[in-house]
Protein backbone atom coordinates (compact mmCIF):
# COMPACT_ATOMS: atom_id res chain seq x y z
CA UNK A 1 0.00 0.00 0.00
CA UNK A 2 2.56 2.49 1.15
CA UNK A 3 5.25 1.42 -1.31
CA UNK A 4 4.21 3.67 -4.23
CA UNK A 5 3.84 6.83 -2.12
CA UNK A 6 6.08 9.83 -2.21
CA UNK A 7 5.89 12.93 -0.05
CA UNK A 8 2.41 14.42 -0.70
CA UNK A 9 2.39 17.57 -2.81
CA UNK A 10 1.59 20.76 -0.93
CA UNK A 11 -1.83 22.09 -1.99
CA UNK A 12 -1.82 24.69 -4.73
CA UNK A 13 -2.57 28.24 -3.57
CA UNK A 14 -5.45 28.36 -6.05
CA UNK A 15 -7.13 25.58 -4.09
CA UNK A 16 -6.87 27.64 -0.92
CA UNK A 17 -8.50 30.47 -2.82
CA UNK A 18 -11.25 28.14 -4.06
CA UNK A 19 -11.87 27.10 -0.44
CA UNK A 20 -13.14 30.62 0.32
CA UNK A 21 -16.04 30.15 -2.17
CA UNK A 22 -15.16 33.26 -4.22
CA UNK A 23 -18.49 33.25 -6.07
CA UNK A 24 -20.53 33.40 -2.88
CA UNK A 25 -18.12 36.08 -1.71
CA UNK A 26 -19.13 38.45 -4.52
CA UNK A 27 -22.64 38.66 -3.05
CA UNK A 28 -21.19 39.05 0.46
CA UNK A 29 -18.90 41.88 -0.68
CA UNK A 30 -21.67 43.55 -2.64
CA UNK A 31 -24.24 43.54 0.19
CA UNK A 32 -21.53 44.55 2.68
CA UNK A 33 -20.58 47.56 0.55
CA UNK A 34 -24.25 48.46 0.15
CA UNK A 35 -24.80 48.40 3.92
CA UNK A 36 -21.72 50.54 4.36
CA UNK A 37 -22.70 53.08 1.70
CA UNK A 38 -26.36 53.27 2.69
CA UNK A 39 -25.58 54.01 6.34
CA UNK A 40 -25.82 57.59 7.58
CA UNK A 41 -22.52 59.19 8.58
CA UNK A 42 -19.05 59.18 7.15
CA UNK A 43 -16.23 56.66 7.19
CA UNK A 44 -12.65 57.07 6.02
CA UNK A 45 -12.10 55.17 2.74
CA UNK A 46 -9.20 53.18 4.26
CA UNK A 47 -11.38 52.09 7.19
CA UNK A 48 -14.26 51.32 4.81
CA UNK A 49 -11.92 49.17 2.71
CA UNK A 50 -10.72 47.39 5.85
CA UNK A 51 -14.30 46.69 6.94
CA UNK A 52 -15.26 45.17 3.57
CA UNK A 53 -12.01 43.18 3.42
CA UNK A 54 -12.66 41.76 6.88
CA UNK A 55 -16.27 40.86 6.02
CA UNK A 56 -15.05 39.09 2.86
CA UNK A 57 -12.14 37.29 4.53
CA UNK A 58 -14.36 36.28 7.46
CA UNK A 59 -16.88 34.82 5.02
CA UNK A 60 -14.00 33.02 3.29
CA UNK A 61 -12.83 31.59 6.60
CA UNK A 62 -16.32 30.38 7.44
CA UNK A 63 -16.58 28.79 3.98
CA UNK A 64 -13.25 26.99 4.50
CA UNK A 65 -14.36 25.68 7.90
CA UNK A 66 -17.64 24.56 6.32
CA UNK A 67 -15.75 22.57 3.67
CA UNK A 68 -13.40 21.09 6.23
CA UNK A 69 -16.38 19.80 8.21
CA UNK A 70 -18.43 18.66 5.22
CA UNK A 71 -15.69 17.07 3.10
CA UNK A 72 -17.37 13.63 3.31
CA UNK A 73 -20.77 14.98 2.33
CA UNK A 74 -19.31 17.08 -0.48
CA UNK A 75 -17.58 14.01 -1.90
CA UNK A 76 -20.99 12.38 -2.37
CA UNK A 77 -22.61 15.19 -4.35
CA UNK A 78 -21.96 15.93 -8.01
CA UNK A 79 -22.15 19.69 -7.46
CA UNK A 80 -19.46 19.70 -4.73
CA UNK A 81 -17.30 16.62 -5.37
CA UNK A 82 -14.66 18.67 -7.21
CA UNK A 83 -13.98 20.96 -4.22
CA UNK A 84 -10.32 20.86 -3.08
CA UNK A 85 -10.73 18.62 -0.01
CA UNK A 86 -13.14 15.94 -1.34
CA UNK A 87 -11.20 15.84 -4.63
CA UNK A 88 -8.01 15.05 -2.68
CA UNK A 89 -6.06 18.12 -3.76
CA UNK A 90 -5.77 19.31 -0.15
CA UNK A 91 -5.63 17.55 3.20
CA UNK A 92 -8.35 18.31 5.75
CA UNK A 93 -5.96 19.75 8.32
CA UNK A 94 -4.83 22.45 5.91
CA UNK A 95 -8.43 23.42 5.20
CA UNK A 96 -9.19 23.59 8.93
CA UNK A 97 -6.12 25.66 9.79
CA UNK A 98 -6.70 27.96 6.84
CA UNK A 99 -10.32 28.49 7.93
CA UNK A 100 -9.36 29.28 11.52
CA UNK A 101 -6.56 31.63 10.42
CA UNK A 102 -8.82 33.61 8.09
CA UNK A 103 -11.61 33.79 10.69
CA UNK A 104 -9.34 34.86 13.53
CA UNK A 105 -7.36 37.28 11.37
CA UNK A 106 -10.44 38.99 9.96
CA UNK A 107 -12.09 39.45 13.38
CA UNK A 108 -8.87 40.74 14.93
CA UNK A 109 -8.23 43.19 12.07
CA UNK A 110 -11.85 44.38 12.14
CA UNK A 111 -11.57 45.04 15.88
CA UNK A 112 -8.32 46.98 15.64
CA UNK A 113 -9.08 48.85 12.44
CA UNK A 114 -12.83 49.45 12.46
CA UNK A 115 -14.40 48.76 15.84
CA UNK A 116 -15.06 45.98 18.31
CA UNK A 117 -18.86 45.95 17.87
CA UNK A 118 -18.47 45.23 14.15
CA UNK A 119 -15.74 42.68 15.04
CA UNK A 120 -17.97 40.95 17.60
CA UNK A 121 -20.83 40.64 15.11
CA UNK A 122 -18.40 39.35 12.46
CA UNK A 123 -17.11 36.75 14.94
CA UNK A 124 -20.65 35.73 15.77
CA UNK A 125 -21.59 35.45 12.08
CA UNK A 126 -18.61 33.11 11.44
CA UNK A 127 -19.52 31.01 14.49
CA UNK A 128 -23.15 31.02 13.34
CA UNK A 129 -22.28 29.72 9.87
CA UNK A 130 -19.48 27.31 10.78
CA UNK A 131 -20.98 25.85 13.95
CA UNK A 132 -24.69 26.61 14.48
CA UNK A 133 -25.52 26.09 10.81
CA UNK A 134 -22.93 23.65 9.37
CA UNK A 135 -22.29 21.40 12.33
CA UNK A 136 -25.42 21.63 14.39
CA UNK A 137 -28.58 22.39 12.43
CA UNK A 138 -27.93 21.59 8.76
CA UNK A 139 -27.91 17.82 9.29
CA UNK A 140 -30.83 17.98 11.74
CA UNK A 141 -33.65 20.11 10.37
CA UNK A 142 -35.25 20.80 6.99
CA UNK A 143 -35.44 24.45 8.07
CA UNK A 144 -31.61 24.48 7.67
CA UNK A 145 -31.79 26.91 4.77
CA UNK A 146 -33.81 29.39 6.80
CA UNK A 147 -31.13 29.24 9.47
CA UNK A 148 -28.27 29.29 6.94
CA UNK A 149 -29.83 32.38 5.41
CA UNK A 150 -29.12 34.12 8.68
CA UNK A 151 -25.39 33.70 8.05
CA UNK A 152 -25.64 35.33 4.63
CA UNK A 153 -27.69 38.16 6.11
CA UNK A 154 -24.89 39.51 8.29
CA UNK A 155 -22.71 41.42 5.73
CA UNK A 156 -24.95 44.49 5.20
CA UNK A 157 -25.56 44.64 8.95
CA UNK A 158 -21.81 44.62 9.66
CA UNK A 159 -21.15 47.14 6.88
CA UNK A 160 -23.74 49.50 8.33
CA UNK A 161 -22.44 49.14 11.89
CA UNK A 162 -18.86 49.76 10.70
CA UNK A 163 -20.06 53.27 9.84
CA UNK A 164 -22.50 54.08 12.63
CA UNK A 165 -20.98 52.10 15.51
CA UNK A 166 -24.40 51.16 16.89
CA UNK A 167 -27.29 48.86 16.04
CA UNK A 168 -30.51 50.56 14.93
CA UNK A 169 -33.67 49.34 13.21
CA UNK A 170 -32.37 49.93 9.65
CA UNK A 171 -29.43 47.48 9.71
CA UNK A 172 -31.69 44.91 11.37
CA UNK A 173 -34.19 45.36 8.50
CA UNK A 174 -31.38 44.80 5.97
CA UNK A 175 -30.57 41.61 7.86
CA UNK A 176 -34.22 40.51 7.77
CA UNK A 177 -34.49 41.18 4.02
CA UNK A 178 -31.72 38.70 3.18
CA UNK A 179 -32.97 36.33 5.87
CA UNK A 180 -36.44 36.16 4.29
CA UNK A 181 -35.05 36.13 0.75
CA UNK A 182 -32.83 33.09 1.21
CA UNK A 183 -35.49 30.35 1.58
CA UNK A 184 -37.31 31.03 -1.72
CA UNK A 185 -33.94 31.63 -3.41
CA UNK A 186 -32.38 28.39 -2.22
CA UNK A 187 -35.44 26.13 -2.27
CA UNK A 188 -35.97 27.06 -5.92
CA UNK A 189 -32.46 25.66 -6.51
CA UNK A 190 -33.12 22.69 -4.22
CA UNK A 191 -36.20 21.78 -6.27
CA UNK A 192 -34.11 21.17 -9.35
CA UNK A 193 -31.07 19.54 -7.67
CA UNK A 194 -32.86 17.60 -4.90
CA UNK A 195 -31.56 14.16 -5.84
CA UNK A 196 -28.04 15.09 -4.72
CA UNK A 197 -29.01 16.11 -1.20
CA UNK A 198 -31.13 13.00 -0.68
CA UNK A 199 -28.11 10.83 -1.50
CA UNK A 200 -25.92 12.23 1.32
CA UNK A 201 -28.73 12.41 3.91
CA UNK A 202 -28.98 16.18 4.31
CA UNK A 203 -32.63 16.93 5.15
CA UNK A 204 -33.37 19.47 2.42
CA UNK A 205 -36.95 20.64 2.47
CA UNK A 206 -38.03 19.07 -0.85
CA UNK A 207 -36.61 15.72 0.31
CA UNK A 208 -38.18 15.74 3.78
CA UNK A 209 -41.44 17.65 3.49
CA UNK A 210 -42.06 16.90 -0.15
CA UNK A 211 -42.24 19.15 -3.15
CA UNK A 212 -45.75 20.42 -2.48
CA UNK A 213 -44.95 21.75 0.97
CA UNK A 214 -41.68 23.29 -0.26
CA UNK A 215 -43.49 25.09 -3.05
CA UNK A 216 -46.05 26.50 -0.63
CA UNK A 217 -43.28 27.72 1.67
CA UNK A 218 -41.45 29.40 -1.22
CA UNK A 219 -44.57 31.40 -1.99
CA UNK A 220 -45.18 32.20 1.69
CA UNK A 221 -41.66 33.55 2.25
CA UNK A 222 -41.73 35.61 -0.96
CA UNK A 223 -45.04 37.23 0.03
CA UNK A 224 -43.85 37.88 3.59
CA UNK A 225 -40.64 39.41 2.18
CA UNK A 226 -42.55 42.21 0.43
CA UNK A 227 -43.59 44.19 3.56
CA UNK A 228 -40.12 43.68 5.07
CA UNK A 229 -38.46 45.25 2.02
CA UNK A 230 -40.94 48.14 2.14
CA UNK A 231 -40.35 48.80 5.85
CA UNK A 232 -37.20 50.95 5.32
CA UNK A 233 -39.33 53.29 3.21
CA UNK A 234 -42.17 53.40 5.76
CA UNK A 235 -39.91 54.17 8.72
CA UNK A 236 -38.14 56.87 6.72
CA UNK A 237 -34.80 55.06 6.56
CA UNK A 238 -34.94 55.13 2.76
CA UNK A 239 -36.68 57.34 0.21
CA UNK A 240 -39.10 56.94 -2.66
CA UNK A 241 -36.46 55.69 -5.15
CA UNK A 242 -35.83 52.67 -2.94
CA UNK A 243 -39.50 52.29 -2.04
CA UNK A 244 -40.79 52.09 -5.61
CA UNK A 245 -37.98 49.72 -6.63
CA UNK A 246 -38.71 47.45 -3.67
CA UNK A 247 -42.42 47.43 -4.53
CA UNK A 248 -41.93 46.58 -8.21
CA UNK A 249 -39.21 43.97 -7.58
CA UNK A 250 -41.18 42.47 -4.70
CA UNK A 251 -44.34 42.09 -6.78
CA UNK A 252 -42.43 40.33 -9.58
CA UNK A 253 -40.62 38.11 -7.06
CA UNK A 254 -43.91 37.24 -5.33
CA UNK A 255 -45.59 36.52 -8.69
CA UNK A 256 -42.78 34.18 -9.80
CA UNK A 257 -42.80 32.49 -6.39
CA UNK A 258 -46.56 32.00 -6.39
CA UNK A 259 -46.30 30.49 -9.87
CA UNK A 260 -43.73 28.02 -8.53
CA UNK A 261 -45.75 27.60 -5.34
CA UNK A 262 -48.95 26.48 -7.05
CA UNK A 263 -47.36 24.36 -9.73
CA UNK A 264 -47.18 20.59 -9.83
CA UNK A 265 -44.10 19.52 -11.71
CA UNK A 266 -44.12 16.57 -14.05
CA UNK A 267 -40.96 14.73 -15.06
CA UNK A 268 -39.31 16.17 -18.18
CA UNK A 269 -40.87 19.65 -17.84
CA UNK A 270 -37.36 20.99 -17.26
CA UNK A 271 -38.32 22.84 -14.04
CA UNK A 272 -38.34 26.10 -16.01
CA UNK A 273 -40.31 28.30 -13.56
CA UNK A 274 -38.02 27.16 -10.72
CA UNK A 275 -34.88 28.02 -12.69
CA UNK A 276 -36.43 31.34 -13.67
CA UNK A 277 -37.24 32.11 -10.03
CA UNK A 278 -33.71 31.19 -8.95
CA UNK A 279 -32.13 33.49 -11.56
CA UNK A 280 -34.49 36.34 -10.79
CA UNK A 281 -33.85 36.01 -7.05
CA UNK A 282 -30.16 36.85 -7.59
CA UNK A 283 -30.97 39.83 -9.79
CA UNK A 284 -33.58 40.90 -7.24
CA UNK A 285 -31.11 41.15 -4.38
CA UNK A 286 -28.44 42.96 -6.43
CA UNK A 287 -30.90 45.56 -7.73
CA UNK A 288 -32.66 46.03 -4.38
CA UNK A 289 -29.43 46.73 -2.48
CA UNK A 290 -27.98 48.76 -5.33
CA UNK A 291 -31.04 51.00 -5.30
CA UNK A 292 -30.75 51.41 -1.55
CA UNK A 293 -27.33 53.00 -2.14
CA UNK A 294 -28.55 55.14 -5.06
CA UNK A 295 -31.46 56.27 -2.89
CA UNK A 296 -29.07 57.30 -0.13
CA UNK A 297 -26.87 59.19 -2.63
CA UNK A 298 -29.94 60.98 -4.00
CA UNK A 299 -30.93 62.02 -0.48
CA UNK A 300 -27.44 63.29 0.32
CA UNK A 301 -27.42 65.26 -2.94
CA UNK A 302 -30.84 66.73 -2.12
CA UNK A 303 -32.56 65.22 -5.15
CA UNK A 304 -35.44 63.82 -3.10
CA UNK B 1 2.38 12.73 10.94
CA UNK B 2 4.19 11.51 7.87
CA UNK B 3 6.88 8.91 8.47
CA UNK B 4 9.68 9.86 6.10
CA UNK B 5 11.13 6.33 6.09
CA UNK B 6 8.01 4.85 4.51
CA UNK B 7 8.12 7.25 1.58
CA UNK B 8 9.63 6.53 -1.78
CA UNK B 9 12.33 8.92 -2.96
CA UNK B 10 11.01 11.40 -5.51
CA UNK B 11 12.10 11.44 -9.13
CA UNK B 12 13.73 14.67 -10.35
CA UNK B 13 10.49 15.61 -12.13
CA UNK B 14 8.48 15.11 -8.95
CA UNK B 15 11.00 17.14 -6.98
CA UNK B 16 10.76 19.93 -9.53
CA UNK B 17 6.92 19.95 -9.29
CA UNK B 18 7.16 19.94 -5.50
CA UNK B 19 9.52 22.91 -5.53
CA UNK B 20 7.31 24.74 -8.03
CA UNK B 21 4.31 24.38 -5.71
CA UNK B 22 6.35 25.62 -2.77
CA UNK B 23 7.65 28.62 -4.72
CA UNK B 24 4.20 29.70 -5.93
CA UNK B 25 2.80 29.33 -2.41
CA UNK B 26 5.66 31.34 -0.96
CA UNK B 27 5.13 34.05 -3.53
CA UNK B 28 1.41 34.37 -2.78
CA UNK B 29 2.00 34.30 0.97
CA UNK B 30 4.66 37.00 0.56
CA UNK B 31 2.27 39.22 -1.36
CA UNK B 32 -0.43 38.66 1.29
CA UNK B 33 1.94 39.55 4.14
CA UNK B 34 3.25 42.69 2.43
CA UNK B 35 -0.33 43.79 1.69
CA UNK B 36 -1.20 43.17 5.33
CA UNK B 37 1.71 45.36 6.47
CA UNK B 38 0.65 48.14 4.08
CA UNK B 39 -2.96 47.89 5.30
CA UNK B 40 -1.93 48.18 8.94
CA UNK B 41 0.35 51.10 8.12
CA UNK B 42 -2.54 52.86 6.36
CA UNK B 43 -4.94 52.16 9.25
CA UNK B 44 -2.38 53.53 11.72
CA UNK B 45 -1.90 56.72 9.70
CA UNK B 46 -5.66 57.26 9.46
CA UNK B 47 -6.13 56.69 13.21
CA UNK B 48 -3.21 58.90 14.22
CA UNK B 49 -4.41 61.67 11.90
CA UNK B 50 -7.91 61.44 13.35
CA UNK B 51 -6.56 61.61 16.91
CA UNK B 52 -4.45 64.67 16.27
CA UNK B 53 -7.43 66.39 14.68
CA UNK B 54 -5.95 66.20 11.21
CA UNK B 55 -3.14 68.60 12.12
CA UNK B 56 0.26 68.25 10.52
Amino acid sequence: MESGQTLPLPADWRDFFALTKPRVMTLVIFTGICGLLAAPGTIHPVIAFTAILCIAVGAGGAAALNQWWEADLDAGMKRTAARPVPAGRMDRTSARDFGFALSGGSVFTMGLGVGWLAAAILAFSIFYYAWIYTVWLKPRTPQNIVIGGGAGAFPPLIGWIAVTGDITLMPVLLFLIIFMWTPPHFWALALFVQIDYAKVGIPMMPVVAGERSTRHQIAAYAVALLPVTLAPWWIGGAGVIYGVTALVLGLVFAALSIKVGLRVSVPSDGMKPEKQLFKFSILYLFVLFGMLVIDRLATVQGWQ
Amino acid sequence: MIEPRKLEPMTPEQTELYRQRQRSRNKVLGIVLISFAILFFAISIVKITAQTGGAG
